[in-house]
């Protein structure tokens, strides 16, 4: 198929343009039925799931998923990620044949991305960001098995009146660990976006995790 | 493709209902308007310069049974995008494809030619030619 100009053309037009020819894998799967109200409901979402650290959100607008991504990993990746913004994905070909053409996203390794989504990564690897611009820390799409309102987590923090309990199954091993090691070199860090099914909860660098 | 990318949403429209009706398609991505830059080498082989930049119309779509079209056309025209999509995937079935060559294609072809060539002619008829004004001095 590759030998055949024609047939590349036909498959990926972009993949062709860049003369890139491992992008020539192709996605049938569409984003968001309606890209710019989905997009700004998703990004509603994210922002108010960072701003009240560990309140779980429903996504309701979900594109058509590819395998290897959740529903709202696939929704947050649609409305932060553009050609802009570093990515460093590990969720399989069809995932990543599916954010090239929908969003386009430079891949790098997970030391160099503003965003990542990929399960083998520690939270020390990422770019935290520098003293002067600790904006630029990375923020982490974390794919869990499960997410609920309910006695867990212990977080504390800014946006957080007293406590608040979430409960997370499936998160890495040693994860509330590697948290408090992250959270010892504020204001540079890296945020989390917690993601499973249709539903998301934030872990801005701000707060303070303790099990139980 | 260069055909459906010269005919404006309403030739293509016009041209797609003499066919039996399409199956229902989706939009996959766009249509959506953005700039390309447009390149060039001096002479055809000097070295590429960025000539400026021009605004493209992209669209992909999918049909019921999964066939994708892809389109990018000048220009803002979302709908030309998007049937321009429509016929790509539909040229793909081969048992479509002549009926569409026939029906869609060909007419377009053949009326942008002969635009073409009107306005070749026009623009003939206003040519000077600069050799026998020098052999009249």
């Amino acid at each position: 198929m590759r030998d055949d100009p024609d047939a590349l053309m036909r498959n990926d037009p972009d993949a062709l343009m860049r003369n890139d020819p491992d992008a020539l894998m192709q996605t049938a799967l569409a984003g968001f039925a309606d890209p710019v109200l989905d997009a700004q409901a998703a990004f509603r979402a994210v922002l108010e799931a960072l701003s009240r650290p560990g309140r779980v959100q429903h996504l309701s607008a979900l594109p058509e998923v590819p395998p290897g991504l959740s529903p709202a990993a696939a929704c947050v990746l649609l409305s932060l990620v553009d050609a802009d913004t570093k990515l460093a994905l590990a969720a399989g070909d069809a995932a990543e044949a599916w954010v090239r053409f929908h969003c386009g996203a430079p891949f790098t390794p997970v030391t160099a991305a503003r965003f990542v989504l990929d399960a083998s990564a520690q939270l020390g690897d990422l770019d935290a960001g520098t003293e002067e611009e600790p904006e630029l820390g990375a923020t982490l799409i974390l794919e869990v098995a499960a997410l609920s309102e309910g006695p867990g987590w212990r977080l504390t923090g800014p946006g957080i009146r007293e406590v608040h309990h979430l409960h997370v199954e499936g998160a890495p091993a040693g994860f509330v660990a590697a948290w408090q090691e992250s959270r010892t070199r504020f204001p540079r860090g890296v945020d989390v976006i917690l993601c499973a099914g249709d539903r998301i909860a934030a872990l801005p660098r701000t707060v303070a995790i303790e099990e139980g | 493709m260069s055909v459906l990318a010269r005919a404006s949403a309403d030739e293509i429209a016009l041209r797609l209902e003499a066919l039996p009706p399409a199956p229902p398609h989706r939009r996959l991505r766009g249509p959506e308007t953005g700039l390309v830059m447009v390149r060039g080498r001096a002479g055809g082989d000097g070295a590429s310069f960025n000539m400026g930049e021009m605004t493209v119309t992209r669209c992909t779509v999918r049909l019921d049974d999964g066939t994708l079209g892809h389109a990018y056309v000048a220009g803002r025209d979302a709908r030309q995008a998007e049937l321009a999509a429509l016929v790509d995937a539909l040229m793909q079935d081969a048992a479509r494809q002549n009926a569409v060559t026939q029906v869609v294609i060909d007419p377009l072809h053949a009326a942008q030619a002969a635009r073409r060539a009107t306005e070749a002619r026009r623009a003939a008829a206003t040519r000077v030619e600069f050799f026998t004004m020098t052999q009249m001095r």
